[in-house]
């Protein structure tokens, strides 16, 4: 057999068919293996991804990092009010003479299960919707079309704030809202994608060869049209993240005793003139982590869409 | 017997009797409903094909020719497309009056088809192999691993040199000629009665072409399919076709064995299709051109439809439309299987 080396180049289709076996190595591969070979060489993923990580890990235990914990009310002394960082206590104290490392730590635990959980319930929702509707298409994709529209036009944080002032204020509660006024964006890109994908070629010659309807929207259109709803989902996980900051902030987010970011900040704007430290910390937290998701998801952006670079 | 035969619904059902062709396509009318107004663009096609038999149907762009097959596959977008009448006919079954569900299940499994463009007719983010063995686990319900095994097997069948260690590729890493062979074998998977080929060549190069067109005669005669095979290569046709069917606006015009078209046309647009092929012995003349274009489907000329181009037209082509004539030679004995829609076929024939 002739070994012919080809040279990562896709169109050298003719050489390849005489080619023979390839070393796993060197194979050319589809969108999605190629997509994670972008990505590991991409320095910009890579830093984004590591800080993703820290953070999934400071939420998961964060008693590893810090000794205190904020639902400890004896911890806090107000004799200790808007003290300045020191050695032993790296961030300072807040107004009611809390430790803020303490909290910041614990506070990143709210801020993640925000952006995973929105992110995922407005993936599934406005995915599959916008699969219904793209493929259905007609009278289906009218109605789920207009239904969509009357989301779309509430903006985020008044819809949030109507909705928030009816419903207790924790992590979860502000993830649903996050959710219902999140989904008409995945809908629309779904849609658009799956329209676009449909009268593909091999749409048709999977029907003319047999394939049912559910067969060819789940194993033929769907893994086709996925990628755009990816990036936006990756990218949006940022976006929500500091959507819940904001909503804290106003005091119709996460309530206390929770603890988050947006409510830290929101309490120590107050006096922030004479303490920034109080500000800073909580701040520079969220800040590290919205970028850290949108760095993942802009070069996850990248790795899926060649066309963008 | 066949899937066909256990349906009680269907109207009608008859068993196919020997010597009853495996498909026949009776009076077939195909419309498409734009804005613009009602596109005819099957009026009343005709024709058959047996078990083992290769039938050619011949015609430009726009003659109807693919969206006849798209019918016999059931492919046609409706709406808009739209058959007002006319009969499909498959092992004695019409097709039209199947429910849809026994209807996908003839596709793929009795009759197959072959597109014309390899590369966006396979998925871009399945290995041929997870492809090829689609069609067993749809159909047969087979494992993952079985399906596999199934699918080197047929990249070995249509002659994909290593099939073992390409069955895990994608179709972007094959070139051209070997596409089409993964997209025959995927037609030929489950050893359907029928296949449709619809320019199966018309994206190759004219090696790979001959390559193709081989494969795909050897693997019929060896499971004694009936092909339809449809072109505009007249050259293709020769070597491969028993029967031919010439198109023009959405009608049969012509048909015949295909020798004899070569030889004796009865129809003046065969005759201008079969002289605007290039000739060796005419080197430096101009080559020959049908004039003007092909029928606005929107609009098809009263009469006869080929009457604003043909060069013999008179009067009765333009308000008369021709019915397929059965063609004899001068002194009366029968020619079978040849047929002209010419008012003037005698003359075209033996003039």
């Amino acid at each position: 057999m002739t070994d012919t080396q080809i040279a990562g180049a896709p169109s050298a289709g003719a050489v390849v068919s005489k080619g023979g076996r390839k070393k796993k190595k060197d194979r050319e591969a589809s969108l999605w293996s190629d997509a994670i070979d972008d990505l590991r060489r991409n320095p910009v993923f890579l830093i984004g991804a590591f800080l993703v990580l820290c953070l999934l890990v400071i939420s998961a235990v964060p008693q590893w990092f810090t000794d205190g914990s904020p639902f400890d009310s004896t911890a806090c002394v107000l004799q200790d009010s808007l003290k300045t960082p020191s050695a032993e206590h790296w961030f300072g104290y807040d107004i009611q003479g809390c430790d803020v490392y303490t909290r910041t730590v614990w506070a990143a635990r709210n801020s993640v299960i925000v952006g995973i959980v929105t992110t995922t319930l407005v993936t599934v929702i406005g995915g599959a919707l916008g699969l219904l509707a793209g493929w259905t298409g007609g009278i289906v994709d009218s109605i789920l079309s207009r239904f969509t529209e009357i989301f779309f036009a509430i903006p985020l944080l008044l819809g949030g704030m109507l909705i928030m002032s009816a419903l207790p204020g924790n992590a979860w509660t502000v993830s649903l809202v996050l959710a219902i006024l999140g989904w008409p964006q995945i809908f629309r890109i779904m849609r658009s994608s799956v329209l676009q994908n449909k009268n593909n070629d091999y749409v048709v010659a999977a029907r003319a060869l047999g394939a049912g309807t559910l067969r060819i929207t789940l194993r033929h259109i769907l893994p086709n049209a996925i990628a755009p709803v990816i990036v936006v989902g990756a990218i949006s996980l940022g976006v929500y993240i500091s959507a819940e900051a904001a909503l804290s902030y106003l005091g119709i987010g996460v309530q206390p005793p929770e603890i988050s970011w947006g409510l830290m900040v929101s309490d120590a704007s107050v006096r922030w003139l004479q303490a920034p430290h109080v500000l800073l910390f909580p701040a520079v937290a969220l800040s590290i982590t919205v970028l850290a998701f949108i760095m993942v998801g802009d070069a996850v952006r990248d790795a899926l869409d060649p066309k963008l670079r | 017997m066949t899937i066909i035969d256990k349906t009680s619904n269907v109207p009608a059902p008859r068993s196919a009797p020997e010597g009853t062709p495996l498909l026949e396509v009776r009076d077939l009318h195909v419309e498409f409903h734009t804005r613009d107004g009602v596109a005819k663009a099957v009026n009343g096609v005709s024709y058959s094909v047996s078990a083992g038999e290769t039938l050619a149907v011949l015609g430009e762009s726009g003659s109807g020719k693919s969206v006849t097959a798209q019918a016999i596959m059931g492919i046609l977008d409706m709406p808009p497309g739209k058959i007002p009448h006319g009969e499909i006919l498959f092992q004695g079954t019409d097709l039209l009056k199947l429910p849809a569900e026994e209807f996908r299940k003839v596709r793929g499994s009795k009759i197959a088809m072959i597109f014309q463009d390899a590369l966006s007719s396979l998925n871009p983010v399945h290995t041929v192999g997870a492809q090829l063995g689609e069609m067993f686990r749809v159909h047969r319900g087979m494992s993952k691993k079985d399906a596999t095994a199934k699918a080197v097997e047929l990249m070995d069948r249509v002659k994909i040199p290593a099939a073992k260690a390409r069955v895990g590729d994608y179709p972007h890493q094959f070139s051209g000629g070997m596409r089409q062979r993964i997209m025959i074998a995927m037609a030929m998977a489950l050893e359907p009665d029928l296949i449709i080929a619809d320019e199966p060549t018309t994206a190759l190069d004219v090696t790979v072409q001959a390559q193709v067109m081989d494969l795909l005669a050897e693997l019929q005669r060896e499971m004694n399919m009936g092909l339809i095979l449809i072109t505009h290569d007249l050259g293709v046709v020769a070597d491969v076709a028993d029967k031919i069917a010439v198109m023009y606006g959405g009608r049969i015009v012509e048909t015949a064995p295909v020798h004899e078209i070569y030889s004796r046309p009865a129809h003046p647009y065969t005759r201008g299709l079969l002289d605007s092929i290039p000739r060796l012995d005419q080197k430096g003349q101009e080559l020959y051109a049908i004039k003007g274009l092909p029928p606005n489907l929107l609009n098809i000329p009263s009469g006869c439809a080929f009457n604003p181009r043909c060069p013999k037209a008179q009067d009765i082509c333009r308000t008369d439309v021709p019915v397929l004539h059965s063609v004899t030679e001068q002194d009366g004995t029968e020619m079978p299987g040849r047929g002209s829609a010419c008012h003037f076929w005698k003359e075209q024939l033996h003039g």
